[in-house]
């Protein structure tokens, strides 16, 4: 399993033509306590770069774009009642959604690990 | 970006703090985090730097005669050591800022907003007798210490009354003020704040800020407080925020702060723009600023709109958030005069989302004011 990473601060776990997808350590640092996240449906078709998910900080609402193009498998229904969990667990429990990927070769274009740590130290 | 560096900008960094462009300041938006500062104030104090804003001073014979030219409170009758919530108003009724007045005795001072600040000296330069001096207190940092524990925090620090026999901090009921003297350092202490709870706002030089603010987070029950919980405690205690909820399209009735028009100078009817507020209190305004619990756990925002049944705009909402204390979203909103009675369902729509919220009356979190007992 490979993880890829966004621009936009989001994680992606690739097992197979499957993904797991959610926000960064660092973007939940940014946003502060969350206290609403909304998930996309199960079979929603998204784009890549297309708007996928909402997390609403105390202060603030921020879209989730989807990182690659593919259809919806399951939301993680855990945020509705804990949305609390993606501050606690952004990278493990606390992951939005997770999808089939319809073109993997839009992974080439993410980050590693290793990059997306030295973008975030740039910020 | 170019931001102006505040008297604690090295303070707030070491304590954590994570800083943002606010007014043209560089301020703390949060240490902790928004939610944990807030339940704090609401149930110890919390330390505020809120240096952005405006201190000023007006001396002169005839000064508060003369304020009362662009206010509509009854600055005149104020006592010596009393303070009050007022508005800035244009010729023409719209509302250019808020503001607390103090009569100091000597002189009076004002509390106006920091992104206004400018706008509002020149203002006020332009339009009051050049008798009148008006001093802008920049050497001063303005603190507040905020919560149900400000008072009993504040009495370990040995604040005493600028002369013998003069009110120490503990002397002071709600809206009221005081020179004061923490050894050699003078501050102006008044009782008074932006969160609903009972607290202190503390005017100090410059170069004793730090030192200020060192002592009182030393203390248990204080802990520094960002701009972020600002906001958060502020609409649970239904105060507005110029800007968003009162700017010049807004008239002092539709924002419901009718108690900001003081009854002689209603009488009088010599402020601006007393005509169309006045006539506006006699027949009532066409739409009103109210308070709504927002159903379900996403918030609404300002910019949301209010809509009818078809779905149109009728209003919008001006301030919107998630509540740390009811744990639910709570907003201010606009809204027609036909919905503005508590209990009105109204709908809203935000990025092409309905939302229901119910009006309620505010604050939504009672206030906890030190108030002085009726005789």
């Amino acid at each position: 399993m490979a993880r890829y990473f966004t621009e936009d601060h989001e994680w992606i776990d690739v097992d197979g033509d499957h993904a797991t997808i959610g926000i960064t350590d660092y973007a939940q640092e940014q946003l502060g306590d969350i206290v609403f996240v909304e998930v996309p449906e199960s079979g929603a078709m998204l784009e890549q770069g297309g708007e996928a998910a909402v997390v609403e900080s105390v202060k603030a609402a921020s879209d989730v774009y989807a990182p690659v193009s593919g259809e919806i498998l399951e939301g993680n229904d855990a945020l509705a009642d804990d949305p609390a969990l993606v501050n606690s667990s952004p990278e493990e429990e606390g992951w939005f959604f997770r999808m089939a990927l319809s073109d993997a070769s839009q992974l080439e274009s993410l980050m590693d690990a290793k990059a997306y740590k030295a973008f975030v130290d740039s910020l | 970006m170019g931001d102006t560096k505040l008297p604690l900008d090295d303070w707030h960094r070491s304590q954590g703090a994570r800083m943002v462009g606010f007014a043209g300041y560089d301020m703390p938006i949060q240490y902790d985090g928004i939610m944990a500062e807030h339940l704090w104030t609401r149930e110890s104090a919390g330390l505020f730097d809120v240096s952005h804003m405006g201190q000023l001073q007006l001396a002169g014979e005839g000064a508060a005669e003369a304020l009362e030219t662009v206010v509509p409170g009854s600055i005149s009758a104020l006592k010596p050591g009393r303070m009050r919530y007022t508005l800035l108003l244009a010729p023409d009724g719209g509302i250019l800022d808020d503001l607390m007045v103090t009569n100091s005795g000597r002189h009076l001072y004002l509390v106006v907003n920091g992104a206004t600040k400018h706008e509002d000296i020149a203002y006020l330069r332009e339009t009051l007798p050049d008798a009148i001096a008006l001093n802008h207190l920049e050497g001063e940092a303005l603190l507040a210490l905020q919560g149900p524990q400000a008072a009993a925090a504040l009495a370990q620090l040995d604040i005493k009354g600028f002369e013998d026999g003069w009110p120490a901090p503990a002397d002071l009921y709600f809206m009221q003020s005081a020179p004061c003297l923490w050894g050699d350092v003078p501050l102006g202490i008044s009782r008074s704040g932006y969160t609903g709870e009972d607290g202190f706002e503390i005017s100090v030089p410059a170069a004793h800020t730090e030192a200020l603010a060192e002592a009182l987070v030393a203390l248990d029950a204080v802990k520094p407080v960002g701009l972020g919980a600002r906001d958060s405690l502020r609409l649970e205690a239904g105060l507005p925020l110029y800007g968003h909820d009162i700017d010049t399209g807004t008239t002092p009735v539709e924002a419901d702060l009718g108690f900001a028009l003081s009854k002689r100078r209603r009488e009088a009817g010599d402020f601006p723009g007393a005509a169309k507020i006045l006539a506006q209190r006699e027949n009532g305004p066409d739409r009103k600023r109210v308070g709504l619990l927002v159903e379900g756990r996403q918030p609404v925002r300002e910019g949301a709109a209010v809509v009818d049944d078809a779905g149109n705009p009728v209003g919008k909402v001006t301030s919107g958030g998630f509540s740390p204390s009811l744990q639910r979203p709570i907003a201010m909103a606009y809204v027609p005069i036909s919905h503005a009675e508590a209990g009105t369902r109204i709908a809203i729509e935000q990025r092409g989302k309905a939302f229901t919220g119910t009006v309620t009356p505010m604050p939504f979190v009672p206030h906890n004011y030190y108030r002085q007992p009726k005789p």
